[in-house]
């Protein structure tokens, strides 16, 4: 398979970035060190090139109908402005991706998938929407997308955004957005991210990426911001306690799986694909693994795919787990038997024959004070 | 710092080898810059017999884990505690202040020149 590039591809390249593949695309994984990428952006800020997730439109009369039908949430009642974390489920209610779903106006959405489902996702969402008054667009192809991240995100933002909308960018809340001129130009912002401080995302016409970038390194360069890859984008989004699919999340899970009861609307008269499929695994829960979070004791890191011990015995899988850099030691995550989960269980990780002592803790492991 | 140092050896496994009595081996630039930040570094033990080709410890990243494969033959001397300490040093002076170990070498595995191991890798030659 060929792989796909962002706008930003030579913006990267100029930078000295590391690429990695990542759902097909060819991302930088890191600029230089990804312990400073991470510790810029829990003590200043990080710029994101997230051009590789997907934007797909969904307006019409019926576009919160369709969307309430599509996904595990129901969106009549969202309002515009503000944004949801959803998941779309396949009839079995097996999990097809997270995804965040933005409302910009009555009848006007922004679906924004994981950049390896993204045309799953669109050609889900076009079928599912067949019945309902409503158009589905897949964006993705001329969307670029740039997270800035971290307790200065605001004010290295502000300085591009003209003055009289300087009260409207400060009183954005988490998981709002609204279109603003940046540098210039209309961008979509939202007070979102994934990495456990505060920040946003612009979304913003491919043929702008370039620019917007160099624009938004320079008005950061004083006051710490640097390039991010998806190396740091991963410590940070796993200390936050963040799933990531195809981790965390996958085909062969449902939603009460992952711990997600809250995110899917089982309330009367909410029909929806992979409805009757959810409801009987929220009622037949016994025995399934749970997601947990663990905290090593020692400091070699449980990775993806490592067992977890408890008296020799296997009692579950790593699906995510590095050395946490802000908090100085091992964390995890795992889908584990149910009786070992309660936090303050210890129970063992198999690192490569070695087993080593892990502790079942509450998420997220890293939350942010200011 | 170029990636490739003069007058080592190298394995394919990305160590150095710096003769002497005991040698002195670590890994090379090419393999720190590979790894990323390094985190967690496991060594034999002092005493400990090390044997050409084997594992004999462990280089964890943020991201990963790799083996340590003994470039020689030899009774480990030496460990560098500063290393164990502080792992970042293996990225920060690969071939200096970054050195793993030494070894009083009975055998040495294949080895290769710097010039050898700069074209396998496809970085400039020293």
């Amino acid at each position: 398979m060929t792989e796909r590039t962002t706008a930003l591809y030579d913006a990267h390249a100029v930078l000295g970035a590391h690429f990695t593949d990542f759902g097909g695309w060819q991302m930088p994984l890191r600029y230089g060190s990804e312990l400073a990428e991470h510790t810029a952006v829990r003590e200043a800020a990080g710029l994101f090139d997230l051009s590789h997730m997907g934007e797909v439109w969904v307006q019409g009369p019926d576009a919160a109908a369709a969307l309430s039908f599509a996904l595990v949430g129901a969106f009549d009642t969202l309002a515009v402005g503000r944004a949801k974390y959803s998941l779309i489920v396949a009839e079995d209610g097996g999990i097809l991706d997270d995804l965040i779903v933005y409302r910009l106006a009555p009848e006007r959405f922004l679906v924004v998938p994981n950049a390896g489902n993204a045309a799953l996702v669109a050609g889900e969402l076009t079928t599912r929407a067949a019945g309902f008054t409503a158009t589905v667009t897949d964006a993705s192809a001329h969307t670029a997308l740039i997270a800035l991240q971290g307790p200065r995100a605001a004010e290295i933002l502000a300085t591009l955004v003209p003055e009289e909308d300087h009260e409207a960018l400060a009183a954005l809340r988490y998981y709002a957005a609204l279109e603003l001129s940046v540098d210039g130009a209309p961008a979509l912002v939202a007070r979102t991210g994934y990495t456990g401080e505060d920040g946003f995302e612009l979304f913003i016409p491919d043929t702008r990426a370039a620019e917007l970038w160099d624009t938004l390194l320079a008005a950061g360069l004083t006051r710490g911001l640097i390039p991010c890859g998806l190396a740091a984008r991963d410590s940070l989004r796993l200390e936050a306690g963040m799933p990531l699919y195809g981790n965390e999340l996958t085909r062969d899970l449902t939603p009460f799986d992952a711990g997600f009861d809250r995110v899917v609307n089982l309330a009367e008269g909410h029909n929806f694909v992979g409805r009757a499929a959810l409801e009987a695994a929220r009622d037949h829960r016994t025995g399934r693994r749970v997601l947990v979070g663990l905290r090593g004791e020692g400091r070699r890191a449980a990775r993806a795919g490592y067992p977890i011990l408890s008296e020799g015995a296997v009692i579950g899988t790593v699906t995510s787990g590095q050395p946490s850099p802000t908090l100085g030691h091992p964390v995890a995550f795992a889908y584990i038997d149910p009786e070992f989960a309660a936090p303050g269980t210890p129970v063992q990780a198999d690192l490569r024959g070695k087993p080593e002592a892990f502790t079942v803790v509450e998420t997220p492991f890293y939350r942010r004070t200011r | 710092m170029s990636t490739v140092a003069p007058n080592l050896k190298y394995s394919a496994e990305h160590e150095w080898l710096a003769a002497g009595d005991p040698a002195t081996v670590g890994i090379t630039a090419v393999a720190a810059e590979a790894l990323g930040d390094i985190v967690y570094v496991s060594l034999p033990e002092v005493g400990d017999t090390v044997t050409a080709g084997a594992t004999c410890g462990e280089v964890e990243s943020t991201k990963s884990v790799s083996d340590l494969y003994a470039p020689v033959t030899g009774e480990v001397i030496a460990i560098n505690q500063a290393v164990l300490d502080d792992p970042a040093l293996v990225n920060g002076d690969p071939y200096g202040a970054g050195w793993l170990f030494t070894v009083a070498v009975t055998a040495e595995g294949p080895l290769l020149s710097p010039e050898e191991y700069a074209a396998a890798n496809g970085v400039a030659a020293p």
